[in-house]
């Protein structure tokens, strides 16, 4: 009987256990195949080494796809970023005609299937004669961030108290001080996260890349192209390293928030 | 309260005075998108009635007009047309059925981790989403865990492989596309007010009534946007199906991709983008309106 209960009242516990299990597996395979030594095909398990952290770029290739998709994931990040976050501030601080359009707009490349985006995208490409290569990807990665940049700087922008601007104007301030003084800062939260999300997206990006990088070789599309005869170790250790890095970056910036807050 | 209302409206005068700004902030983005999202499904429309020209070059084609050419899309891949919405469908289903529970502990039952669990939950997928699901391949491959448990425990027999099938698509598929379903379900959860269910456990309800008649209705917009995000993308993607599946396993964005890349077959690839983004355009406004929430941007 005390078991039964115990086990109903921890219901919840372990089922968010199990969980937590299912997403963390994955990933703590490929941490754990980081220290393989297993050569050039990396899917079973040949003995412990340190040696692909220490040379991560050893396999041929993989850091130049990891170079282009940083590139590609910043020229990105930054031109979606900014074009997003002006639609995110017409929205979400104007009344203006034609604004149920353009939330369609917005909303119908993320329904979208990336399959569907990439394939017209590089159709229009084919017959413009632009051949697929870093620019194309650069602006299809750009087109697919836009939408979720305004999403998430819209969200921001509505939770945002109205009466300290008010308050702004009312001490004098003209409209572009009371923007650069009172909105921008306190909107800034949700455009460095918006970045942050444009960043990911572009750089796990793989179905709307392979359809439009040609012969440039991205991270993903490396891991892809590899996994057909085997995927080398450092693959492991940069998809680890980027695991950490991004978890360190949440991490340290939820914490700087909770002080900002005390 | 009455000055509030006098700096309002100023405010929104001021607005109305330049009516042009909001189009100008539009604008930069708009054209990218009209010009990069709008442009090329309207070519892509163009293309998919399009056919071989006469002299027999490979991947060149000119306009014909002819519409058949949905119909012969769809009839040669119907096969793989059930199947992309059948693995999206079951995917979907088990991602609500694995995220629901976890979004409400995290909500309700976290305490001072809560921050942290969230974190946890959207973590898995700063590695890169094709190592996980090469990661995957080998969990249910020969040498992995889960094949010598069920064998152990005579679940499945030793000829029976778990990897190069359906059941390795769709548990990909349900595990890749998990925090689209969770975030959305834990946003509306958080936003319940708990005086709510304590008020059902007032009026006599117990656990599960409340469960049933308070908590599930009010976390309904989460449900349909974590559905629609899980189950859009699942049913254009061919990267699991791609990596954990065999041929007979292949769903729609396999044959578009392979009609793009190995036969050049544009035509028959633009036809199949088409009718996939109809049905899924279709599938998600009858969803929407059923659902009965409009709030999903």
């Amino acid at each position: 009987m005390r078991l039964t209960w115990w086990f109903r009242k921890n219901l919840i516990r372990i089922y968010m256990v199990l969980g937590f299990t299912y997403l963390f597996v994955p990933v703590a395979y490929t941490f754990a195949f980081s220290f393989n030594n297993g050569g050039k095909s990396n899917l079973v398990w040949k003995g412990f080494t340190l040696g692909n952290w220490q040379n991560p770029c050893g396999a041929p290739d993989v850091c130049l796809a990891l170079g282009n998709s940083i590139r590609v994931g910043l020229i990105s990040t930054v031109a979606a970023t900014f074009l997003g976050t002006l639609i995110a501030f017409a929205l979400g601080r104007h009344q203006f005609k034609g604004r149920s359009t353009t939330n369609t707009l917005i909303f119908l490349p993320m329904a979208t299937p990336e399959v569907v985006l990439g394939a017209s995208l590089l159709a229009m490409f084919l017959n413009l004669g632009i051949n697929p290569g870093f620019w194309p990807v650069v602006i299809a990665h750009v087109m697919f961030c836009i939408s979720f940049v305004v999403v998430t700087v819209k969200a921001r922008i509505a939770s945002l108290d109205p009466r300290l601007e008010q308050a702004a104007m009312d001490l004098y301030a003209n409209e572009f001080e009371t923007f650069r003084k009172v909105t921008l800062p306190l909107v800034a939260p949700g455009i460095a996260g918006a970045a942050l999300l444009a960043f990911s997206l572009s750089f796990d990006d793989f179905i709307i890349t392979n359809f439009n990088s040609g012969t440039l070789t991205t991270f993903p599309k490396f891991v892809y192209v590899a996994s057909a005869r085997g995927i080398p170790a450092q693959a492991n250790v940069i998809g680890s390293a980027m695991f950490f890095l991004a978890l360190f970056i949440v991490i340290a910036g939820q914490l700087v928030n909770k002080r900002k807050a005390r | 309260m009455a000055f509030l209302h006098a700096a309002g409206s100023k405010v929104s005068s001021l607005k109305e005075k330049r009516s042009l700004l909001p189009y100008l902030l539009l604008a930069p983005g708009i054209i990218w998108l009209f010009t990069f999202f709008v442009l090329p499904i309207a070519n892509l429309a163009r293309t998919s009635t399009q056919t071989p020209t006469a002299n027999g070059d490979t991947g060149s084609y000119e306009q014909t007009y002819r519409f058949a050419n949905y119909i012969d899309a769809f009839l040669e891949n119907k096969e793989q047309f059930s199947r992309s919405f059948i693995y999206a469908f079951l995917a979907t289903v088990l991602a609500l059925a694995i995220a629901y529970p976890l979004a409400y502990g995290i909500a309700f039952k976290s305490g001072k981790y809560k921050n942290l669990l969230l974190v946890l939950v959207v973590a898995p997928f700063f590695t890169s989403f094709l190592l996980r699901t090469i990661a995957w391949k080998q969990i249910l491959g020969e040498e992995g865990p889960v094949i010598a448990i069920l064998r152990g425990i005579h679940i499945i027999g030793d000829n029976t492989s778990l990897t190069a099938s359906a059941f390795a698509v769709v548990t990909g598929m349900t595990y890749n596309f998990l925090p689209f379903m969770t975030l959305p379900l834990y946003a509306s959860l958080e936003r319940i007010d708990p005086r709510t269910m304590e008020a059902a456990g007032d009026l006599y309800a117990n656990a599960f009534t409340t469960f049933r008649k308070v908590t599930v209705p009010l976390s309904m917009p989460g449900v349909v946007a974590g559905t629609l995000l899980t189950f859009i993308p699942a049913a254009g993607d061919y990267v699991n199906a791609a990596i954990l599946g065999n041929p007979n396993t292949k769903m729609l964005g396999n044959v578009i991709e392979s009609r793009f890349f190995k036969i050049v077959d544009y035509p028959t690839a633009a036809a199949l983008s088409f009718t996939l983004m109809a049905a899924i355009l279709i599938l998600v406004t009858i969803y929407i309106r059923k659902a009965g929430t409009e709030e999903l941007v």
